[in-house]
């Protein structure tokens, strides 16, 4: 019932993007028909152009998880970005410095950018629930941090650069690859993986007790606390997942598909996550749906700039006015929410 | 104004056959109530009766399934609260909706007037607020931040609210459930003159002494049913509470004497707190309950008591002093260490502590026990069935109304809520209870029911630390009686040997005598 209804909200709020979309275009001058025939058929004419939907919708899905675990306990996570670019380069880093045998090593790579992923979690949850810095604010500077950081790293003249002109590491062991799904696309297990993520965040937040306690924390601190629930402890531990969960997300990417930490592996994967978080309505099953529509709409998007029926421009103010449709309501919901925080905030400290 | 131009204005409002119906429940079932100019009128009715739903249909909250609302004669449909408070309907909610941080004068046009133009009069909003609470006895200070206002002051501003914003039709759902009695009736004093300025009011309550004091008419409901409207020229609260019950209801707590052997169960001693703005509340209060024991603290709400509770509880921390259960220090132990050594507090604010509102009864049953078996399967599962059968248990034995134990706490009624809580708590065998307003909000069979529980308790040998405002509770179930006033313990009495107007005196901070 209720799902049903949601995904009516959902389907109308993409028509309704997709028409003012359709306005802009025609307004701009370009082909009504032409520009959207090549977004469906970007995303959906073949096997190799779905698989390109599916590959796009893979660390989509692990940053909405990552934004929306913290969410569930009642934080921003808005540093998802920053945590894939950290999670990728350790990964790579695992990759193509330890010589592992074949299984074994592609683990290791996936916990250690994990791992680190979830060090840029902790900081910002333990900076929120012990000294109360507003983690909206340290998120985002983290990220900013691990991005520059990282594309130093592998620029020419930092220390991990291994490419030619480009900046990049050099290629990972073949050991630490995560195999294709399909040969002939850049498809990878990550998609699987993330699939099982989304499954086990669910069992997580809705069948375990630390799970109901960290949605109780986000529902109302004052009666966690009450109920027993260690607050401080519960909005670090969602920190950290979201960090891991992001960082997961940048390994699988770089193990999977670039083999080797490149800067520009992102086009905003992490912010997309934020859209994806809010779209599934914090819930990780809507999660998978959330991702594959915008996944979906970074592939079509790809198919039109390739045949060239609009320039780029006009495709990223496409993809913005769905998006911005489908989050919109969700939207005005959270500023009121984080109004409302601030609010009891400024309360407690004075 | 006077009879004859009140009765020109005649008919404020008229409901016909309102129904409202919720997933699982019909909260309404076709009912109609008319409300004049210069008229209180009661609204009454057992716990989920839908006395709150019916008039969150005529403010606008919840749009009616079927029916017509007409106002003086009109039909009208009022979608929002924005479009009740344009026709003049204002309402003063279960729990107070005032901005804490702000001060009086900005609670009063906030979302209102900054909704009509960029520039605020404050001088002229001011005078307003002045000219209000002149007339109809509502002293408040514009210029003092909500957060530092009393319970009955903030309750004066919810009024002036409502009233500046040009209100004609008041609802007042359940006004006095927070209120000392002592101030019961300068509030009364308030509606009177309301009511001779030709307003017509929904009055809400659960004490039928006060429908009869001072509405003119009232209605009781019965399961989403109207039973009737009798004027209070001719009714008794026998009468009444018979409509509402559709039984005979005979009020009789039973209180057998098993003397306590004097083993002390809790013992604060010297303990000091803060409050939320770091102003010292509770000092130096020392205290202790011992086995089949009650020991009551009375007090006006405000006085240190939610922050002497959380104090104690693991809630807050102490500045200063200590706090031993069963002989063991415990100060400053987490709720979940305090819960686990046997103390259970049942708090005073249901929805900031009490309950996840967003959460179903089922998950709210097992709050504080989420970490245990069967509920949890070590930390790696929750076995919904355990806890959806256990808070059917619970809402059996402790008659909830609820459709299901999946239906989300928000949907309960106040009253509902508060069994929840309740339900909860006592069904941990505490060894000591702190119970903080355990019965506001409750219907007469509720506290009936809440009273026999806690004297059960004490009968198996629980210690119980009783915070109430409600006198009569106090009298009848405290062994002991302390009163709690700016801070600090005042007097210690028995309830046999001390009459209420003393106790009453204390609570305002008259003077201590000497005993
Ligand atoms: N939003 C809602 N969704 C579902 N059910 C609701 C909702 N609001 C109220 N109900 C149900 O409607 C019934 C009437 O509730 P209402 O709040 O009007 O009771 P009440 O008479 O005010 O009781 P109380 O004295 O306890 O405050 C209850 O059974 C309640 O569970
Ligand atoms: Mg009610």
């Amino acid at each position: 019932m209720r799902l049903l209804r949601e995904l009516g909200i959902i389907g109308l709020s993409v028509s309704l993007g997709l028409g003012v979309g359709a306005i802009i275009t025609a307004a701009t001058g370009h082909s009504v028909p032409a520009v959207f025939r090549e977004l469906a058929l970007g995303a959906f004419s073949d096997v190799y152009r779905f698989a390109n939907t599916l590959m796009r919708a893979t660390p989509i899905l692990f940053t909405s998880l990552s934004f929306l675990i913290a969410f569930r306990a009642g934080l921003f996570n808005i540093g998802a970005e920053g945590q894939l670019f950290i999670g990728g380069f350790f990964a790579a880093w695992a990759g193509f410095t330890f010589s592992l045998p074949p299984v074994l090593h592609l683990v290791v790579c996936l916990l250690f950018g994990a791992a680190v992923g979830g060090l840029w979690g902790f900081i910002p949850g333990w900076l929120r629930a012990r000294r109360g810095a507003n983690e909206f604010v340290t998120t985002m500077m983290l990220s900013y941090v691990a991005i520059l950081l990282t594309q130093w790293f592998v620029s020419p003249g930092g220390p991990f650069h291994g490419g030619r002109m480009a900046a990049r590491t050099v290629r990972i062991e073949s050991t630490a690859e995560l195999p294709r799904l399909l040969a002939g696309t850049q498809l990878s297990w990550g998609l699987l993986i993330a699939f099982i993520v989304a499954l086990l965040v669910w069992y997580f937040l809705f069948r375990t007790p630390r799970g109901y306690e960290l949605r109780a924390v986000g529902q109302r601190e004052t009666a966690a606390e009450y109920g027993g629930v260690n607050v401080a402890r519960t909005q670090i531990l969602a920190m950290v997942l979201a960090g891991v969960l992001a960082g997961l997300g940048g390994a699988a990417e770089i193990l999977g598909i670039h083999r080797g930490f490149t800067v520009g592996f992102s086009p905003g994967y992490g912010w997309d996550g934020i859209a994806g978080g809010l779209i599934a309505r914090a819930h990780p099953i809507g999660a998978v749906f959330a991702a594959l529509l915008m996944g979906a709409l970074r592939a079509g998007g790809a198919g039109v700039d390739r045949a060239g029926v609009a320039p780029r421009d006009l495709v990223e103010v496409l993809q913005g006015l769905v998006i911005l449709f489908v989050v919109a309501p969700e939207l005005f919901r959270l500023v009121g929410r984080w109004r409302l925080r601030r609010r009891a905030h400024g309360r407690a400290q004075s | 104004m006077n009879e004859r131009e009140r009765s020109v204005r005649g008919e404020a409002v008229r409901m016909e056959g309102i129904v409202k119906r919720f997933p699982g429940v019909t909260a309404n079932a076709g009912i109609d109530l008319s409300l004049n100019y210069g008229e209180v009128h009661g609204l009454l009715g057992e716990n989920g009766a839908g006395k709150t739903v019916l008039m969150s249909v005529l403010y606008g909250l919840y749009r009616p399934s079927e029916g017509q609302i007409y106002l003086e004669g009109n039909p009208v449909s009022i979608d929002s609260p924005a479009v009740a408070i344009r026709a003049g309907i204002g309402m003063v909610h279960q729990h107070f909706m005032l901005v804490p941080r702000l001060t009086v004068a900005d609670n009063m046009v906030v979302g209102w007037e900054t909704s009509r133009g960029p520039f605020l009069d404050r001088k002229r909003i001011r005078k307003r607020i002045k000219e209000l609470s002149e007339q109809y006895g509502l002293e408040v200070d514009p210029d003092s931040a909500v957060e530092e206002l009393s319970v009955g002051e903030q309750q004066r501003v919810e009024i002036l609210k409502a009233l500046y914003r040009g209100a004609e039709v008041l609802i007042l759902d359940e006004p006095t459930a927070t209120l000392p009695e002592q101030e019961v009736e300068a509030f009364f004093t308030t509606i009177r003159a309301m009511r001779d300025e030709g307003k017509a009011m929904v009055f809400i309550t659960h004490k039928l002494r006060e429908a009869l004091t001072i509405c003119d008419r009232v209605t009781v409901l019965r399961k989403g049913e109207k039973v009737g409207t009798v004027p209070t020229t001719d009714a008794t609260e026998a009468q009444l509470a018979e409509m509402m019950v559709g039984r005979e209801v005979v009020f009789e707590v039973q209180r057998d004497r098993v003397a306590s052997e004097g083993r002390p169960l809790l013992q604060v001693e010297g303990l000091s707190a803060v409050d939320d703005r770091n102003v010292p509340a509770v000092e130096g209060v020392d205290l202790t309950v011992h086995d089949h024991e009650i020991l009551g603290v009375a007090g006006v709400q405000g006085n240190g008591q939610t922050e002497l509770v959380e104090a104690i509880c693991g809630l807050r921390s102490a500045v200063q002093g200590h706090v031993m259960l069963n002989g063991e220090a415990v100060t400053g132990s987490s709720p979940r260490k305090m819960a686990e050594a046997g103390l259970v507090h049942i708090p005073e604010d249901r929805h900031r502590r009490g309950l996840v509102l967003n959460f179903s009864v089922a998950e709210n049953a097992i709050l504080g026990r989420q970490y245990e078996a069967p509920f949890a399967i070590g930390h790696v599962g929750q076995s919904k069935r355990a806890i959806a059968g256990y808070a059917r248990e619970l809402v059996e034995r402790f008659s909830v109304v609820v459709p299901g134990v999946r239906t989300p706490a928000r949907a309960l009624s106040g009253g509902n809520q508060q069994r929840v809580i309740l339900a909860r708590e006592l069904d941990r065998k505490p060894k000591v209870i702190v119970a903080a307003q355990p019965t506001r909000g409750l219907d007469v069979a509720g506290i009936e029911f809440v009273w026999e529980q806690l004297l059960a308790m004490r009968r198996e040998g629980a210690g119980i630390l009783l915070v109430s405002m409600d006198l009569d509770e106090l009298m009848t179930l405290a062994d002991r009686l302390v009163v709690m006033y700016q801070g600090k313990l005042v007097g210690e009495h028995r309830p046999g040997e001390t009459d209420k107007q003393q106790i009453g005196l204390l609570m305002l901070g008259g003077a201590v005598e000497t005993s």
